[in-house]
């Protein structure tokens, strides 16, 4: 029996195997297709056994890697945390692998895949270096390589020009990023062995150094801006909106659902493991950004009418919740409350593996259908329910998960984050005392909006009748997109059906972290009731609330049926108005338009109707034509000025580039001047 | 042998009570109204007669509606009965009730207009669609402010579970608390707005104009409009039995209590028979509301329930 650690190295080494071999076998397109996305499930198997053993067992495995630069080798680590966020990696992963075998063939003929998979498999190859690393270098190397991996992906369809300006955005930011976590690791290395020496830069070393406070939040600080970048934290969120749906919608399944988490994964990382005892305010900085990002990406995502971009901007929501849980957890662990801590810990680690099946099922199935109808837009979709019947049911088990709704998965972690927030003893600090209630209601906001956004979704891309001009050919998506996308249903069921078995799982993770878990407490009552403190302060049984559902609904039919009264069809009543067409339905802008117009303040909208009469006069009009625009303030105010400002310099800089070379060698003759007077 | 099957017992008359209790009570409602403006009633058994004719006629389905529209009847259902077996009506003695706490039971609430939203967009006709955005408008500012509300009351009652929070509530010793205070205040407005009332919605309305919930199930008929109107029946029955077991719950019997029973029953009856009359009162007194007014509205409540939890936080 091979270990834990030997199972996801083996997977690595498959990855970086199949990317080579991907990129030799570029000319049999269909051939690879399958063989490449087949061997990549299965190390994705591999990968999330490993993981899930790890953390089943909480064991800790280390690893050197003879190879890097001289005396500096690379460290491993396999400890209940990364572990936990491997097999999240592994398990969509292999969803996500499954369904490319069909979602792929749509590229086939029009442009070659190769790239795709040989970046696809060494982005899984990075994600699953950067969980595996313990040192600061190997951990960049890794950092860079799964950035850089998910830049092409997000390149791959060059050809139009929001996805290159959407790639270039993406990488800006990830490299600003970059760096900020390199200044963070470079202030922990200076503590851990002094600045003259290398070998500070192991994460063992930096565990043991003595920070003095300030520089402690100092280096938190700067992890912390940096993760938030990687994480699309607001306001560092502008990228997400634009890679994601750039990005082939295999890929923004992983970067949605996986992808983030690495950067949630390194802020747990930094501020749980390697800093010791978090500072109360850092929790309280997390905590105010994740409810800033929830409530505005919710807000941000009701506008949306592309199907891709309303899901990046609910990954911007989702991160922000799980910042919501991971902030209470640093407040509850800074003052010992080791149960609360393990709580809050366990409802973020719980939602970042919900988030991770629900949104990477919610991506496969806007990729099915863009592969059905070559539409992102929904204000040309509508009643592909009656077309796509495979893909409507898991759809809609996506939806459910993602607005909160028992007995799916995503309520099992937002109740454990309310009930975490309700256990909220009094705390020291009055802006803490203040941040808690403020807390819970944005929570509770949230996650009405999220089921008001994911009412939209399905209801105007899959109800309804068909909204484009012409009545395009839609035909169910082929078996194997299937088949992703019904583990990723099934697995938002049975994840939101057993909590107490996650639970119990991943109860290693907060142990090895604050010192406490809630495994115990959870299942006193039996496994069929979650209790995550005691079953007098709160209990929720999932398997009970689905047998109900299903037993009322059940025999209620079967009554109905019994009695064998018709149902008749006939056109609908819509209060007896006639001739009914299919532009006369609402759509995705006049949907969102309550919301619009409730929340304006948040945005800035920009709307315009001009009348087009064809005698130029306004009596005999011909047609209306409204314009409207949505972009969120941040742009405008944080981003604008920023790129304004640096293209402004180099203008400036740019003066001195003349294209002759006399005046270059100039150049070169003042600088060595200068340089030797000064010497 | 009684005493061990008391828990099972209660439970069982409990739901027949919440199925009864729904359609009672907007006969009730109705008759009260029929009163104060000058009219003759139909009798307090009238809605009663409304369903069960409506089960029996014939079902009429829409030529674009799919499974969806078919199932969201039976979810509704299904979900308002399920939030029935868990609130105490007559006695906190309910072994459903640990099914779902008060956060779950919210969200049970929200599954089931999730269906009848999608119901409203599911034929593709203007009012449809019109219901469902106003209604999930209505639902997004009022779904927080109940958790909110609720909230204040658990952490006054140190439970979110609701047969413990009834227990706590009636053997500890009434203090009058600003923070309940705020929170009932909430509560009222947005119970009336989750269970389609006048200011903020009209149930007896087809005029496009002011419809919310009616739109959305326009195109419904036979027994499926039965059983979406029986369970909004029930949920009106219910948000009274919920504020009565959150803010008024003397008089239900506790844990392990069989002998309060029938001080329980003669107590909901009175408490619901003042709530049927303040709804009348609110309703005659008051028009409906323009619809963007509603969000004022229903922020006026999400604030108010803030306020509550933030007093608690700060004052208590």
């Amino acid at each position: 029996m091979p270990s834990p650690f030997e199972l996801v190295s083996a997977s690595i080494i498959v990855f970086l195997c199949i990317s080579l071999v991907s990129a030799i076998l570029a000319n049999h397109q269909q051939f690879l297709v399958k063989l490449s996305n087949a061997l990549s499930a299965a190390a994705c198997l591999l990968a999330a056994f490993g993981g899930f053993l790890t953390v089943l067992s909480g064991s800790v495995e280390t690893f050197i890697l003879p190879i890097g630069l001289p005396d500096m080798p690379f460290y491993m680590r396999l400890d209940a945390l990364s572990g936990f966020f491997i097999s999240i990696v592994g398990l969509l992963g292999f969803f996500v692998s499954v369904y490319s075998i069909g979602y792929l063939k749509g590229f086939l003929g029009r442009r070659s895949v190769a790239p795709l998979l040989v970046f696809y498999n060494i982005f899984l190859a990075g994600m699953l270096l950067v969980l595996l690393s313990d040192d600061a270098y190997f951990f960049m190397i890794s950092w860079e390589l799964m950035a850089v991996s998910s830049f092409f992906l997000v390149f791959f369809e060059d050809e139009k020009v929001p996805n290159r300006r959407a790639a270039f955005i993406y990488v800006l930011i990830a490299h600003v990023g970059a760096v900020l976590i390199l200044l963070s690791f470079g202030i922990m290395a200076g503590f851990a062995a002094g600045f003259e020496s290398f070998h500070g830069y192991t994460f063992s070393a930096m565990r043991m150094a003595e920070m003095p406070a300030v520089w402690a939040s100092i280096a938190f600080i700067l992890a912390f801006a940096g993760f938030a970048a990687k994480a699309g934290i607001i306001p560092l969120h502008v990228w997400l909106p634009e890679a994601h749906p750039a990005a082939p919608s295999n890929v923004s399944a992983l970067m949605s659902g996986v992808m983030l988490k690495t950067a949630v994964y390194g802020i747990i990382r930094v501020g749980f493991d390697m800093m010791g005892t978090p500072q109360w305010w850092w929790g309280g900085l997390v905590l105010a950004l994740g409810l800033v990002s929830a409530v505005l990406g919710i807000l941000y995502a009701l506008m949306q009418s592309d199907i891709k971009r309303l899901l990046a901007y609910s990954s911007v929501e989702n991160i922000g919740i799980i910042f919501i849980a991971v902030g209470l957890a640093m407040v509850f662990a800074y003052m010992k409350l080791g149960t609360l801590a393990a709580l809050a810990m366990a409802a973020a680690l719980y939602h970042m593996l919900n988030h991770a099946v629900f949104k990477g099922l919610l991506f496969m199935g806007a990729g099915a259908v863009l592969h059905a109808t070559h539409e992102r837009s929904m204000e040309a979709l509508g009643g592909l329910i009656h077309k796509m019947k495979w893909t409507a049911p898991l759809f809609l088990a996506g939806c459910l998960s993602a607005s909160a709704l028992p007995p799916f998965n995503g309520f099992v972690s937002e109740w454990l984050i309310f009930q975490s927030f309700l256990l909220t003893p009094a705390l020291p600090g009055r802006l803490l005392n203040l941040l808690i209630p403020l807390g819970a209601a944005a929570l509770a906001l949230t996650v009405a909006l999220a089921a008001r956004g994911f009412v939209k979704v399905f209801g105007i891309t899959f109800l309804g009748q068909w909204r484009g001009r012409h009545d395009t050919h839609v035909a169910e998506v082929d078996w194997p997109m299937r088949a992703g996308m019904i583990m990723a249903a099934l697995s938002c069921l049975l994840l939101g059906i057993f909590p107490n078995h996650v639970i119990g799982w991943l109860d290693a993770v907060p142990m090895s972290l604050v010192g406490g878990g809630i495994g115990e407490t959870a299942k006193a009552s039996g496994w069929l009731w979650l209790t995550p403190v005691a079953a007098e302060r709160a209990s929720y049984s999932a398997p009970l609330v689905f047998v109900w559902l299903v037993l009322v609904i059940g025999v209620l039919y079967f009554i109905f049926r019994a009695r064998g009264v018709s149902i008749r069809r006939a056109p609908a009543w819509d209060c007896g108005f006639e001739k009914m067409t299919n532009r006369m339905q609402y759509t995705a802008t006049s949907m969102s338009m309550p919301t619009r117009r409730i929340f304006g303040f948040a945005f800035s909208i920009r709307e315009a109707v001009t009348v087009v009469s064809r005698r130029g006069s306004s009596l005999f009009p011909e047609k209306y034509l409204y314009r409207l625009k949505v972009r969120d303030h941040i742009w405008n105010f944080a981003y604008k000025p920023v790129s304004e400002a640096s293209f402004w310099i180099a203008r400036r800089v740019g003066k001195l580039q003349h294209g002759r070379i006399q005046i270059y060698l100039l150049y070169s003759f003042i600088t060595l001047v200068v340089l030797l007077v000064f010497s | 042998m009684i005493r061990q099957y008391y828990p099972i017992l209660i439970e069982s008359l409990q739901v027949v009570l919440v199925l009864l209790g729904g359609p009672l009570l907007v006969g009730w409602v109705r008759m009260l109204k029929c009163w104060t403006q000058g009219r003759r009633s139909a009798g307090l058994l009238q809605p009663m007669r409304d369903v069960t004719k409506l089960f029996v006629k014939e079902t009429v389905l829409a030529e674009n509606a799919s499974w969806i529209f078919r199932s969201a009847p039976y979810v509704v259902f299904g979900a308002t009965l399920m939030a029935g077996a868990i609130i105490p009506v007559v006695s906190a003695d309910l072994p459903l009730a640990a099914t779902a706490d008060i956060i779950a039971l919210v969200s049970i609430f929200a599954l089931a207009r999730f269906f009848t939203a999608l119901a409203g967009l599911d034929t593709g006709t203007a009012f449809g669609g019109m219901g469902t955005s106003r209604e999930m408008m209505v639902s997004s500012l009022a779904e927080p402010a109940v958790l909110m509300s609720v909230f204040t009351v658990s952490l006054v009652s140190h439970s979110t579970s609701l047969s413990f929070m009834v227990h706590e509530l009636t053997t500890v010793q009434f203090i009058l608390r600003p923070s309940l205070a705020f929170a009932l205040l909430a509560f009222i407005l947005i119970a009336i707005a989750e269970t389609g009332r006048i200011p903020v919605d009209n149930p007896s309305t087809h005029l496009e104009l002011t419809m919310i919930h009616e739109a959305m199930l326009l195109e419904y008929s036979g027994r499926h409009l039965a059983l979406i109107e029986w369970a909004s029946m029930m949920k009106l029955f219910l948000f009274a039995s919920l504020g009565i077991a959150l803010f008024l719950p003397w008089g239900i019997a506790g844990i392990d209590d069989p002998a309060m029973l029938p001080i329980a029953l003669v107590a909901i009856v009175i408490k619901l028979g003042l709530i049927g009359v303040f709804i009348v009162l609110v309703e005659t007194g008051l028009a409906k509301m323009r619809i963007f007014r509603v969000a004022e509205f229903l922020g006026m409540a999400f604030l108010l329930a803030s306020l509550g939890m933030l007093s608690y936080f700060i004052l208590e």
